[in-house]
């Protein structure tokens, strides 16, 4: 399978949220959302419109939350939390910690507008370091979807999955990759482009970025196989071993911190099985700041200019490298 | 610890002279364990004695054989570090052998020294973070209002807890949704690990002026009962009267006293988490003896 990236442009990951959560209500009686008071932002608006009687309403107060989901969970019920990524994560992360992870309850944590792209937010709103708390966590899933068929599928997935899951989202839309899919199965990664000089490992919206960055490396001589990673955790350890042997070299890409996320969790795979030279694109540890979507993703590297020229730099450097040592 | 110490699993409710027994065994099983293990908390757990036995032998609809039937009444230990109190009673009342305290904090234990529901059936919520028993008691009691099920969720919570925030965000949920299915409920010691400086160096004054935490959940919108924690009779009478409260949540606040029982460790706060030296194990057993 090789998509191209499509022309069109698919809903947004907060709208797709809001619609596709009504829909698994309609299905499902113990569906419920709990809301931090950002409702008309993550569009859990249209689940409370369609749903009002299951939509609960927790006030600007994510540590409560987060406990009220629990205590929920031990009653049957399938409780959705939804906030801004860097309030779940970080304001609530002891609560998600001790009252959702370690007992292991049935608790949907989806984290709305996560990575640098928040709408002028700037530091304070970017969780940029989201998917390394949360991978760290015993029996966490950890998903970051790619486009508008994916987060639906993700979230039903998630729904049906028994246990506490961690959903990525993001705030604007981006190009429809996966028109017509219905299913989406946790821990199982994408090989969506093959080509014999690199590897590039994305997750998340960047996913659609790296494509085209992959369409024009192509017309400059660098064939760039691209390996989608929406399931953070568990890991598709096995086909990412595989990807990479087959290119012996690696790029990752993330619209996250190099430290912790994708790029981490790929190196630690590949490190227990000999390592490779990698290149981990994402944000250099540093914090984010409030800028246009353009400006963010071309200021951290992540635009498709900026990972055409960091892949083409990497493949050269490393080929040359590799000659050096013949 | 001996087997002698197991009540009947065929429950009939004691009296208050059988209540006030039941409490020395568990605050004898308390120390005990606690110098078994040579870990855990003692003042905390002594505080709280009679109000896990009132609980757990009087007002908690309940099936220690069953113990995660649905229809039971939950109770969340907010101040999970008092787990080997709630340990105690809960083997007193037949949850399991009282033997198994000797496990406590040790390796492959279901007795964390926090309760953990993915180990201990019984276990209606994990806990251990100060401040998060009431959120979590929350969703119990919509979940219950969603389904229209009668259980009663109760959370017991110390009264140095009560200056985490997250208390109060849950306060003002559960008024701001009137759940008058929940009872929360304050060990009032008025003592925490370390505290606030008293006039010398091994006193300590309470963390809340006198009446001030029942002014506080009183203007949160909860209904606020008092008792003496101590007291079987008023403990009982506070917990039915917040049962019976509609509209709101209700809150009773029970003043007790910290290492309760032992006259050595009473209002002291640093036997919040020390461990007995064998004499002093010996002297707190002698006074507590219910032979």
């Amino acid at each position: 399978m090789s998509p191209e990236v499509a022309a069109v442009l698919g809903r947004s990951q907060r709208e797709t949220f809001g619609r596709t959560m009504s829909e698994l209500a309609d299905e499902n009686p113990n569906v419920l959302v709990l809301d931090a008071d950002l409702a008309n932002s993550t569009k859990a608006d249209i689940f409370a419109a369609a749903h009002p009687d299951r939509f609960l309403q927790m006030g600007i107060a994510e540590q409560n939350m987060v406990g009220v989901a629990a205590g929920l969970a031990t009653q049957g019920f399938i409780p959705v939390v939804t906030t801004f990524a860097c309030f779940a994560v970080y304001r609530a992360l002891d609560q998600v910690r001790v009252l959702v992870a370690q007992p292991h309850l049935n608790v949907k944590v989806a984290g709305a507008y996560s990575g640098l792209l928040t709408g002028f937010t700037g530091k304070t709103h970017q969780a940029i370091d989201d998917l390394s708390v949360m991978r760290s966590m015993p029996g966490m899933v950890v998903i970051a979807p790619a486009d508008e068929a994916e987060t639906r599928a993700a979230l039903r997935a998630a729904i049906e999955y028994e246990g506490p899951v961690y959903l990525r989202l993001t705030r604007d839309p981006g190009p429809l990759l996966f028109a017509g899919e219905e299913t989406f199965e946790i821990g199982r990664a994408r090989w969506l482009r093959h080509g014999a000089d690199v590897t590039i490992f994305s997750t998340g919206q960047e996913t659609t970025r790296v494509l085209d960055a992959a369409g024009i490396l192509e017309g400059r001589g660098i064939r760039a196989a691209v390996v989608h990673v929406p399931t953070i955790k568990p890991l598709d350890a096995e086909l990412i071993r595989r990807a990479a042997r087959a290119t012996r070299r690696i790029v990752s890409a993330e619209e996250h911190s190099v430290i912790g996320g994708l790029g981490a969790a790929v190196a630690e795979a590949l490190g227990e099985a000999g390592g490779l030279p990698h290149l981990r694109l994402g944000i250099q540890d540093t914090w984010g700041e409030s800028a246009s979507n353009d400006d963010l993703l071309e200021r951290h590297g992540l635009s498709v200019e900026r990972l055409v020229e960091s892949v083409e730099g990497f493949v050269d450097g490393s080929a040359a490298q590799a000659n050096n040592r013949e | 610890m001996t087997g002698t110490d197991v009540v009947s699993a065929a429950h009939s409710e004691p009296d208050v002279a059988g209540l006030q027994g039941i409490a020395r065994r568990v605050r004898r099983l308390v120390i005990s364990s606690v110098a078994h293990a040579g870990a855990g908390h003692i003042g905390g757990p002594l505080s709280a004695a009679d109000l896990l036995v009132a609980l757990y032998f009087r007002v908690l609809n309940i099936r220690p054989d069953e113990p995660a039937w649905p229809g039971r009444d939950r109770f969340i230990m907010s101040k999970g570090h008092s787990a080997i109190g709630q340990y105690a009673a809960m083997a007193l009342r037949g949850y399991f052998p009282v033997a198994e305290l000797d496990t406590f904090d040790q390796l492959d234990s279901r007795l964390q020294g926090h309760p953990d529901m993915t180990l201990l059936p019984g276990i209606d919520m994990s806990t251990g973070s100060l401040g998060m028993g009431l959120s979590a008691g929350i969703g119990i009691a919509l979940g219950a209002r969603l389904r229209g099920t009668a259980e009663h969720t109760y959370v017991l919570l110390g009264d140095g807890e009560c200056q985490e925030g997250q208390v109060w965000e849950a306060a003002f949920v559960a008024a701001r949704y009137g759940l008058d299915n929940m009872t929360a409920i304050i060990d009032a010691n008025e003592l925490q690990q370390y505290g606030w400086a008293g006039a010398a160096i091994e006193t300590r004054q309470p963390p809340w002026g006198p009446d001030a935490l029942a002014r506080q959940w009183n203007a949160f919108g909860w209904t606020v009962h008092e008792a003496d924690g101590h007291d079987f009779v008023d403990i009982e009478r506070a917990l039915g009267d917040a049962r019976c409260a509609r509209g709101a949540p209700a809150v009773v606040i029970a003043r007790t006293i910290k290492g309760k029982g032992v006259s050595f460790m009473e209002g002291r706060f640093d036997w919040h988490a020390r461990i007995p030296t064998a004499p002093e194990l010996a002297a707190a057993l002698e006074e507590l003896d219910v032979a």
